[in-house]
């Protein structure tokens, strides 16, 4: 069996829009608060920099650090809940973006893994990622998203 | 043949939709794996996840010379949000989200 000890998961969509676009829409406030239920995102954005997801009345849901950054192709974020007791206690998962152009759209891959088998926190995660990119594939193509609320950040 | 076809195509096989069940509940299987606990031969097998992967249900990262395999849900949202999300009558959603307010209250 592959890596017993570990929990990930892989996620893809296809997004017709550029590199830089989706690169803007992944690390600009304005945009996150749109396809995120609310929540953004407070970072600088570069190599060692602390990474936070706030929800509207300024409680965190997740905290985190950026462990590597080479805009608009990949970044890699230290991801730790906050918001539930049974999660935090998981300690930090890892969380990788790829954005990799592939004909007029950019594939975006996101990988998030933790050093531990049954990891509740990326099944809660994986409940997460195909909405928030769902909505984020809406956004960027349509202007719009679909789905506007989403247990933990309402 | 447009993503929404080759998505469609991919489900309406059932020894897809079972190599979808198998990943779901042990993500990240070599072809070998896979091959071991279905009733399939290996380029049967091969053969699925070839189209599985067209249609974007299914990512695949290597580790080293072994080629992982993942289920990816996200065009199974996309198809939701497009074909059954659009189409559920408002009572249903009234229903469901009294359903997530009150799971979410018992949370707290």
């Amino acid at each position: 069996m592959t890596a017993a000890n570990r929990s990930h998961f892989v996620y893809v969509t296809f997004i017709r829009t550029t590199s830089a676009e989706l690169w803007k829409a992944l690390t600009e406030p304005q945009f996150i608060r749109q396809y995120w239920f609310n929540t953004t995102i407070e970072c600088d954005w570069k190599k060692g920099s602390p990474w936070k997801m706030v929800r509207p009345d300024g409680s965190l849901t997740d905290t985190g650090e950026i462990l590597e950054i080479d805009p608009p192709r990949r970044m890699v974020i230290r991801w730790q809940n906050e918001w539930k007791p049974e999660l935090k206690a998981e300690g930090p998962s890892r969380c990788t973006f790829e954005l990799e152009p592939v004909d007029s759209a950019v594939k975006l891959t996101i990988t998030h893994e933790i050093d531990r088998p049954e990891s509740r926190l990326i099944t809660a995660v994986s409940g997460g990622w195909p909405r928030i990119l769902s909505n984020l594939k809406s956004l960027l193509e349509t202007g719009e998203v679909a789905i506007t609320s989403h247990p933990g950040h309402d | 043949m447009s993503d929404a076809d080759l998505l469609f195509k991919a489900l309406a096989d059932p020894g897809r939709r079972k190599l979808m069940d198998r990943l779901h509940a042990h993500d990240g299987q070599t072809l070998s794996e896979l091959c071991q606990h279905l009733d399939m031969t290996r380029q049967g097998v091969t053969q699925h996840l070839a189209v599985l992967e067209a249609a974007n249900l299914v990512a695949v990262r290597w580790r080293g010379r072994e080629k992982l395999h993942f289920l990816n849900p996200v065009p199974l949202q996309e198809i939701y949000d497009r074909w059954i999300r659009k189409f559920e009558r408002p009572r249903l959603k009234a229903l469901r989200d009294l359903k997530r307010r009150l799971e979410q209250d018992g949370e707290d």
